[in-house]
């Protein structure tokens, strides 16, 4: 039986966590800003005031409030993307102390434990800086597109149900299905360099699309896009089209630009297993390059 | 002939759906996107997707069923024809996400696992881990991308709608948006345009949505003329972590897994949770509720979790109020292949393992159950008409809204691992609706050139007008934090008519403040100062409609709750007695049903204040009955009820048993 309730507005969802670290009062945060794409970086800092339990977001969501520099000026809030703010929809990416990781789930106290006083945000490096902590990670799109991530189906109709599937098939693909192209990967990994187009003058929007694009295919199309490749090709249906894949992998930015750092899977917020991936597509990459040899 | 073309406002799984089966049909589509479609609120979804299947089925389970459990939830206050198309579309639409590969859990012979979930005594539900949402987003993403790369649909994002555009007879066609790089203002001419742009929890402040769930698009077609349903309807779900930032979501699934919710029975018991002893834990849910126990609807599991926190003050902490929700007698290895995701979000985010010690949740703004008034056409086996134009169009000719953003599958109370079915449901069904839409406008369609130039005008002219708002006293952000608390404090899980009376006042004010909000960033370069600005004067005019249909609506239904106006249960114990309350409770039941069952409809007028009428629902297929969990004498007013319904169908010559007396 409901009872009528005071609503007892104050306590719901008061500021929440644990007490440890209460007695810092502020937190302070340098930023590497950039005012336009091309643009100058410049550093900015900042000071807010502490709350327990606060992450790199609600530290933003303050500078934006705030609107003003540690010395008081009055300035432009910090640009950033984010989103879900619960580590699962891959916007809020950026280098936090030197690390690529997701703003949400860094958490002030942590980091603070590691770097001291002040915590350092820059944009993600290996991406075209749109404004401050804010990239253009279209590339990162475009080896999805590159490498066929998807079950290629006849349409939406309904044909009954997809093919069985183990328990053991299913807890390999969950963890590669989880990634959420947040780029950590490929920020972290020696072989994936900067590429960025500037559209020409003379150039259409769509003439631009596709030199951009083609600019995009000449780099390292990186370890999401080649986990992504395999989680398809281990699929029923969609390994009916594994050799596209094995040839897109194979192609200029293909799996061979892979060094080995091992940095991807080090750094990769979900824990994908970014390194097997790779071995089994270069292992697959070998079988269909002989193949193809034997096929000619 | 220009070539058929749909502008799609929103990528999750409802804008992401529609844009699939458009494609497939044949039509070009423009889909335009606050973020990266990947990126959609619909990746936060976490427990699964409902459909009657195999199993259940054996079990007594059938599409009617999942109907009925979905009104019965709902209280009643959704027109039934489209659910039961809902769950009747079911079965084939987990069949398809199948097929597009979601990785779905899987039993040992490697068909589809299902878990159960609120409202509901079947395992209806499929999952994937407890990522469910996310799987499914994916899925229909890289189908998108496929049709992107074939060349039939277009993305648009890091762009804002502002604003359908309305042709002279008021039908609309296209819209404009504003890219949010580079400032610059664009109309989409289109045959129809289709929001499914989700639900508004920003205006809440902190909610379980993600920062783009502002209600911005909704609220500008609502600007517009489009008519708002059920707005004050809103879910707050029973089990969230307090955040600073965000009231992270703890989905149902951690109870469909055998999760319990406790608090100890000595107020503020300081021991280790684990070292209280059974005794001396009240397992409240599951003693209140005996048949649903931890699954009883999200609206009652929210109530009884705020009472037992404010009421008998037995809240786990002094300071701030939560419960326990238990999860540390199933062991460690089920847990991880099941609820693995949402249980490293508590890990991370609080620094504690809910595999060993119990986590602490409290409820928090969740769901929009209203959204957009829309239409459909009811076919001759009571369902939807596949293809009628009328289907989930607003009350613009031409626009049309899907998922979330709509007010028309959940009722007064939306059933857990319903949400991604519906949203999925109406962006599949919509589409060959706007198809025909685009036969039919391409014989009618005229050059629009000048009005889509006017339009652009009047929203560069507005976006001007607060970039050279730089000196007002007002902060943006300080102002929703206001909004939110207020919101918070008056319209969510109890509700009293004198808060919400001086809340509408406030928010007036609120609203007429904004118009001195300052901002920081006066630039024409990804200014999401500006952007910000914009949707915070969005949220008044849905926070009024809240507000004020709440304030109207003097009865409790769903996750309405008015202590005001709640029917208590029985206090007679004896037999005849209680049969007499019970006949009085009916009675009272009855003359409610007859004044209350309708949705509340909002239109749009001066100033943004709401003007509130009501429409009758159809409840053709399941006639209304007492929605009884756990009410004390509830079992004399289900027997009362069941002579009642007897009675009545006894008089209906030749029809056969209502299907709404049992349940």
């Amino acid at each position: 039986m409901i009872k009528a309730a005071d609503s007892a507005a104050d306590l719901v969802h008061g500021a929440g966590g644990d007490d440890h670290g209460a007695a810092r009062s502020v937190v302070r945060v340098r930023v590497l800003r950039q005012d336009v794409a091309g643009g100058e970086s410049y550093w900015e800092r900042f000071e807010v005031s502490y709350e327990p339990n606060m992450n790199v977001i609600s530290v933003l969501q303050k500078i934006a409030a705030q609107a003003r520099s540690q010395d008081g000026r009055k300035v432009a809030p910090v640009a950033w993307d984010c989103n879900c703010l619960e580590e699962v929809c891959g916007s809020c990416t950026m280098l936090i102390n030197g690390r690529t990781r997701m703003a949400c789930s860094a958490l002030v106290d942590r980091l603070q434990a590691e770097s001291g006083d002040e915590i350092e945000l820059r944009p993600m490096s290996k991406f075209p800086v749109v404004r401050d902590l804010v990239v253009d990670r279209r590339r990162l799109f475009r080896g999805l597109e590159k490498v066929k991530a998807w079950v290629p189906v006849e349409g939406s109709y309904d044909l009954g149900p997809g093919p069985r599937i183990s328990p053991e098939e299913q807890e390999d693909a969950y963890p590669l299905s989880e990634c959420m192209s947040c780029g950590c990967c490929l920020e972290a990994c020696p072989q994936y360099t900067k590429v960025e187009a500037v559209r020409r003058d003379d150039e259409s929007e769509a003439d631009f699309e596709k030199r951009r694009k083609s600019a995009f295919d000449t780099g390292f199309v990186g370890a999401h896009a080649i986990s992504q490749a395999v989680l398809f090709n281990a699929h029923p249906t969609g390994r009916m089209i594994a050799d596209e894949r094995m040839e897109a992998l194979t192609r200029q930015g293909g799996i061979q630009m892979c060094g080995n750092a091992q940095n991807c899977v080090a750094v990769c917020p979900k824990r994908i297993p970014l390194t097997r991936s790779i071995a089994r597509a270069g292992r697959a990459a070998t079988v269909w390059a002989l193949k193809k040899l034997f096929d000619r | 002939m220009a070539q058929p073309r749909v502008l799609v406002v929103g990528g999750g799984l409802a804008g992401l759906a529609a844009t699939m089966r458009l494609a497939e049909l044949g039509v070009n589509v423009d889909l335009v996107s606050l973020v990266p479609v990947k990126r959609s609120h619909s990746v936060c979804a976490q427990g699964g997707i409902n459909s009657v299947n195999a199993l259940t089925r054996q079990q007594g389970d059938s599409e009617w069923k999942h109907l009925d459990d979905t009104v019965y939830g709902g209280d009643f206050l959704q027109h039934q024809p489209p659910v039961k198309e809902m769950a009747d579309w079911g079965p084939k639409i987990i069949d398809l996400m199948d097929r597009l590969g979601v990785p779905f859990n899987r039993t040992s012979e490697g068909f589809r696992d299902q878990r159960r979930f609120g409202g509901t005594l079947y395992k209806r539900t499929a999952f994937a881990g407890a990522t469910t949402g996310q799987q499914l987003l994916y899925a229909l993403d890289e189908q998108v991308r496929r049709w992107e790369v074939e060349g039939k649909v277009k993305k648009w994002e890091f762009w804002d709608f502002l604003g359908p555009v309305l042709d002279e007879a008021g039908r609309c066609c296209g819209a404009v948006c504003q890219d949010l790089v580079t400032m610059q203002f664009k109309a989409f001419a289109a045959d129809a345009v289709v929001l499914a742009t989700g639900g508004n929890g920003l205006i809440y402040g902190r909610s379980t949505m993600s920062m783009v769930c502002t209600g911005s698009a909704v609220s500008r077609a609502y600007q517009a003329g489009a008519c708002y349903g059920n707005g004050e309807f809103i879910q707050v779900h029973p089990t969230a972590i307090p955040g600073a930032d965000k009231l992270r979501l703890m989905s149902e699934s951690a109870r469909g897994e055998g999760g319990r919710v406790w608090v100890p029975r000595k107020p503020q018991d300081q021991r280790d949770p684990r070292s209280i002893p059974e005794a001396e834990r009240s397992y409240f849910l599951e003693e209140r509720y005996p048949k649903y126990g931890n699954l009883v609807p999200r609206d009652i599991a929210t109530r009884e979790i705020f009472d037992i926190c404010t009421t008998d003050g037995l809240s786990v902490e002094k300071d701030r109020l939560c419960v326990y929700l238990d999860l540390t007698h199933i062991p460690k290895e089920t847990l991880d292949r099941k609820l693995g995701g949402i249980l490293e979000i508590y890990e991370k985010f609080q620094g504690v393992d809910p595999r060993v010690t119990p986590m602490k949740i409290f409820p928090a703004v969740h769901y929009s159950m209203g959204g957009l008034w829309v239409d459909y056409q009811k076919s001759a086996s009571g369902g939807l008409l596949e293809g009628s134009l009328r289907n989930q169009q607003t009350s613009l000719p031409g626009l049309y809204a899907i998922g979330e953003c709509d007010y028309q599958y959940h009722g007064a109370n939306r059933l857990g691992a319903n949400s991604l079915l519906s949203c999925i449901f109406s962006g599949l069904f919509v589409a060959p609706t706007l198809a025909n839409v685009c036969g039919a406008s391409a014989k009618a369609a005229g050059d629009h050139t000048r009005l889509f130039d006017a339009e652009i005008r009047r929203h560069e002219e507005r976006h001007r007008e607060l970039l050279a708002r730089t000196a007002g006293d007002e902060n943006p952000y300080t102002l929703h934090q206001e909004l939110g608390n207020l919101m918070t404090r008056v319209a969510t899980v109890v509700r009293r008519n004198d808060q919400l009376t001086h809340a509408y006042d406030e928010v007036c004010r609120m609203a007429e403040r904004w118009k001195r909000c300052a901002v920081s960033d006066t630039g024409n370069w990804t200014n999401q100062n500006v952007v910000f600005t914009k949707a915070l004067g969005d949220m008044f005019p849905i926070a009024k409609l809240i507000l004020k249909g709440a304030l109207l609506r003097d009865e409790c239904r769903g996750a309405h709750f008015k202590p005001a106006f709640s029917m208590p249960g029985l206090t007679a114990t004896d037999p005849e007695g209680k049969r007499s309350e019970a006949e009085q409770w009916c009675d009272a039941f009855e003359a409610n049903t007859r004044k209350w069952l309708k949705s509340t409809i909002a239109t749009c007028g001066p100033n943004g204040d709401p003007e509130i009428s009501y429409q009758d629902i159809d409840t053709s297929l399941i006639p209304p009955r007492p929605r009884l969990y756990g009410l004390v004498g509830g079992d004399a007013i289900e027997e009362a009820w069941k002579d009642r319904a007897a009675k009545a169908a006894g008089q209906a010559a030749g029809k056969g048993q209502p299907a709404g007396a049992g349940a």
